[in-house]
């Protein structure tokens, strides 16, 4: 009888949903705010009624995190995340706020602020400021601002970097995002210094926008699928060209790969495959013996890994965990996977404020007790939430690697 | 729920389905004094075995003007008075290329002499109207079908009768008619639930209880010749449609694809069975593979649905009564006055029809019930609302609640401000796929005559969800015995989870395959559900 259904699996994902109740468990917003209805409402039960009225959809679902634990903790593949994002999309008519806009022009804000980046972070760091944008705009005054470069990450490759790389007969291209680019371009330096190092020229993009991640979070649709669109264009360019590109960023990678087919209906189906994380790039060149590292003795450090939640959808943590933990110097702990709280722009807002750190409460606490040298994360947003939330400084694995490498040993290793 | 019996009631009604159900509300507006009496739980026959289908009477024009006028003024009435139990979803009749689409200036011409809107529009409009629709599609017809729920209207009707006065049992059999010579005074019955046996008395006693009804008429000697016709449905997932899609063409097998809340059906098949088997009916795999096959003709996207379950009902085919070889069937109203038709006083029956058509049946059957005793006054049925459909709620106000206060409001109308969770666990869900609080299974406890689980769920949709009972059926069986008679309420969980599984079994396949699994693996491994089952229980 099965063979009369052929594909029996319907279009709509939620169909396999068993109702198991595995991805409520694993839910950081359920665990400590019982507003939010929880991934299983929300997404596979919701979105039954939602189909026979647009009435049933809940606001509430804007408490969602989208950090994806719930695809991550779903033995049945369903994509609860995903039908979430899709209903806000589709039934919120909730327009986003000037705060929203602001915190979700991450690029446009960025090439403001460098010009006037000693001002502005000075400003920014005043608790006036903070008092002010918490009580006119809701952008919660516990918040310390990642301070911003008054020199471009593009402008410093432009300057610096971009005439030595022609001498590699291997190449990638680099998809920096915003944070490298405005606020610390010395992720993208150690990445081209240990692409270079191997042997590989590093090139920018034709033309790069922002991954759209805080856009897609704050309902700014249209302009994310333009600007996806661009980045589409670029890396297949790239692709085209015999690179494969490469993020530091796990967020900017996963929405490129993800979130651009899933949630804005963009076509990058056949791109996806050529963008990849460094750490994962890496990891797979050594593996198969393409490349050598070569590592400073001197160098030593206590490093705790916080594994971001797009890292754990994308199942990358490994490669990540397993290049720093090649590092002879390195003292490696694993610390235990939970969201930090901060996913991107939510614990920006003064309503999420306390939702996002009773979130990261435990993780906090870890580490505090472990009182590592530094956490290592390849997502810089919860670097911004654990460098506020406990002191410790964090690093993205790139930067750990970059400073342990030994740069000459390496490069007569790779030549 | 006990009911203390009058020594003597104007009019027993038998039979607690919606032909019964608006008799007894019918009977108690006019003032008379009666006693509605169910062998099970209400609509657990036929009346809770259909399509959830308000006809706009198309299906029948062709072939049968008379259901067809009867089924559009009905649909139009019911739309006013039962609107908290009617989706107004409007319907298509589509010709696909293997049709003749010459039928279809038959049909709309038949539609139209029936009094029945049909406008005929571009098939490129039908699909833009309705996406799932086959995109082969030559030809489409809009017609006003909607969807109607069947658990709802019959319990509206009960409530309403107890309104106006009525007493009310299920979980009653009857086992006798009371006779007096030629006269049928009064019924013995069985309490199911303590084997107690009862009597009650009344001038007038009215057979409404469907096909089973045939068998109640051979308790006074009577022979009504009724045809048992079995059709089967399938229940999919989640709704591919929007509208209900029929076939434009004669009457075949499993052509009516109804959305029904957050669910689809397909139906149905037809075929004569014999009465025993009607208490306990099983889908065949023929039948699924009829109705998947035709379905997806209709629909294609129910080829890669999941199924939740299928099930069966039974119409009440009556033959007439010059005709005992039972080849002129009639899908007719028939109304029996056994003083006339077998000089047996006292005793009436009302069968045939559909649920379509309960009101109108319900009328009649009552005026025949007050000419007989007497009483003069007017049907009202057709302008009263029934509880619950008093007035409609405004969007802007719907959007202002929670999930199970929407989904509640479907169920229970003008009613749900009954429903009042007074602290947070009396409003968080017992039923998540379906939107069922705590509070909700109170108000059905304490207003809606619920016994078990399964009368629970035709109540409030509790289990009816894509897990089929997996989450909710234990947190509601807690709920309902609360805390006592724990081994009663263990073997009531147990009925209800195999009760599931019975409607699962012919589909079990893909995700329905699995939900069954861990269903299994939670009740049966975990909780030691199998030690519960009752004595001769199914198992």
């Amino acid at each position: 009888m099965a063979d009369l259904q052929i594909n029996s699996e319907s279009v709509f994902n939620f169909e396999q949903c068993l109702k198991c109740s595995v991805c409520t468990v694993y839910c950081p917003v359920s665990a400590v705010n019982p507003a939010y209805p929880g991934p299983k409402q929300a997404g596979p039960d919701g979105e039954r009624y939602r189909l026979k009225n647009p009435v049933f959809f809940d606001e509430n679902l804007k408490k969602c995190l989208n950090c994806k634990r719930c695809e991550v903790a779903c033995p049945q593949n369903v994509k609860v995340g995903d039908i979430i994002q899709a209903a806000r999309m589709k039934y919120s008519t909730h327009k986003p706020s000037l705060r929203d806009r602001i915190l979700a022009s991450t690029d446009f804000v960025g090439t403001m602020a460098n010009r006037f980046a000693p001002i502005v972070n000075m400003t920014l760091a005043m608790g006036l400021t903070k008092s002010v944008m918490h009580s006119t705009i809701g952008v919660d005054k516990h918040r310390q601002f990642p301070a911003y470069s008054s020199k471009r990450f593009e402008t410093w490759y432009k300057r610096n970097a971009k005439a030595q790389q022609a001498q590699y007969d291997k190449q990638v291209s680099y998809f920096h995002g915003c944070y490298v680019n405005y606020n610390f371009p010395k992720l993208g330096q150690d990445l081209v210094k240990i692409m270079n190092a191997v042997g590989y020229g590093v090139q920018l993009l034709e033309k790069e926008k922002c991954c759209g991640v805080a856009k897609i979070a704050n309902g700014l649709y249209d302009q994310a699928k333009k600007h996806g669109n661009i980045n589409i264009e670029s890396i297949r360019k790239a692709k085209e060209e015999g690179r494969v590109t490469l993020a530091t960023s796990s967020t900017c990678c996963f929405t490129i790969r993800d979130e651009y087919e899933h949630i804005l209906g963009l076509e990058a189906a056949d791109v996806r495959e050529s963008m990849t994380l460094a750490t994962r790039f890496l990891y797979h060149l050594l593996d198969e013996g393409k490349i050598k590292l070569a590592f400073r003795s001197d160098y030593k450090k206590r490093v705790a890994y916080h594994s971001a939640c797009h890292m754990e959808r994308m199942g990358w943590v490994f490669y990540s965990t397993e290049l720093l933990k090649m590092i002879p110097g390195v003292e490696f702990t694993m610390l235990d996977s939970q969201c930090c709280g901060i996913s991107g722009t939510y614990g920006f807002k003064r309503e999420n404020y306390e939702t996002s750190q009773a979130i990261g409460a435990g993780l906090f606490k870890q580490i505090k007790e472990l009182a590592p040298d530094c956490v290592s994360t390849d997502c810089e947003t919860c670097k911004w939430q654990i460098e506020m939330s406990t002191g410790v400084p964090v690093e993205n694995p790139i930067c750990i690697i970059a400073d342990a490498l030994d740069v000459e040993e390496t490069i007569k290793l790779n030549s | 729920m006990d009911v203390k019996l009058k020594n003597k009631y104007d009019v027993i009604v038998i039979g607690g389905g919606i032909t019964g159900a608006g008799t007894a509300r019918d009977c108690a507006m006019r003032g008379l004094s009666v006693l509605l009496i169910e062998r099970f739980d209400y609509a657990q026959g036929a009346t809770g075995r259909n399509h959830g289908l308000l006809h706009s009477g198309a299906r029948y024009a062709v072939t049968d003007q008379e259901s067809a006028t009867e089924c559009i003024q009905e649909n139009m009435i019911l739309r006013k008075v039962a609107s908290h139990c009617v989706e107004e979803t409007d319907g298509l009749f589509i010709t696909l290329p293997e049709d003749d689409l010459g039928y279809q200036a038959t049909f709309v011409e038949s539609c139209q002499r029936a009094g029945i809107r049909a406008d005929i529009i571009d098939p490129a409009e039908a699909k833009i109207l309705e996406p799932s629709v086959n995109p082969t599609l030559i030809g489409a017809v809009r017609i006003p079908d909607a969807s109607i729920d069947p658990f709802r209207l019959t319990v509206a009707n009960v409530v309403d009768a107890r309104l106006h006065g009525a007493d009310t049992l299920t979980y009653h059999e009857v086992t006798e008619l009371i006779i007096d010579q030629t006269r049928v005074v009064g019924v013995k019955m069985r309490d199911q639930l303590t084997g107690e046996m009862r009597e009650a008395y009344a001038d007038l006693t009215i057979n409404a209880a469907g096909i089973w009804g045939m068998l109640v008429a051979k308790m006074a000697g009577i022979t009504v010749n009724m045809f048992p016709a079995k059709g089967a449905l399938l229940i999919f997932g989640h709704r591919v449609n929007n509208m209900v899609i029929n076939r434009c063409r004669k009457p075949a097998n499993a052509d009516i694809l109804v959305p029904d809340d957050a669910v689809c059906v397909i139906g149905t098949t037809s075929d004569r069975v014999p009465i025993e088997t009607c208490d306990d009916m099983k889908v065949t795999d023929e039948e699924v593979k009829v109705l998947l096959t035709e379905g997806a003709q209709l629909a294609p996207a129910l080829a890669t649905t999941r199924i939740l379950r299928a099930y069966a009902g039974v119409r009440p085919l009556v033959a007439s009564d010059n005709d005992p070889s039972g080849r002129s069937i009639s899908r007719g109203i028939v109304t029996l006055d056994h003083a006339t038709r077998d000089g047996m006083e006292g005793f009436v029956t009302i069968t045939g029809g559909k649920m379509m058509t309960y009101r109108l049946m319900a009328e009649m059957v009552t005026d025949l019930a007050c000419k007989k005793l007497g009483v003069n006054k007017a049907c009202e049925t057709a302008t009263t609302p029934l509880p619950g459909s008093e007035s409609k709620k405004s969007e802007e106000t719907l959007r202002t609640y929670n999930f199970a206060q929407k989904t509640a409001d479907g169920r229970h109308g003008t009613y749900t401000k009954d429903i009042k969770p007074a602290d947070t666990l009396e409003s968080s869900l017992v039923c998540e796929c379906e939107g069922v609080s705590v509070a909700e299974v109170d108000y059905a406890v304490n207003e809606q005559n619920v016994t078990n689980l399964i009368d629970l769920r035709r109540r409030t949709r509790m289990g009816m969800g894509t897990c089929q009972g997996q989450l909710c059926a234990c947190r509601a069986a807690g709920q309902l015995c609360q805390g006592n008679h724990a081994e009663e309420a263990a073997a009531d969980l147990a009925d209800f989870v195999n009760e599931r599984w019975k409607g699962m079994k012919p589909v079990a396949w893909g995700a329905t395959l699995n939900e069954a699994q861990l269903t299994a693996m939670v009740y049966e491994d975990l909780c030691g559900l199998n030690q519960f089952v009752k004595e001769g229980g199914k198992k």
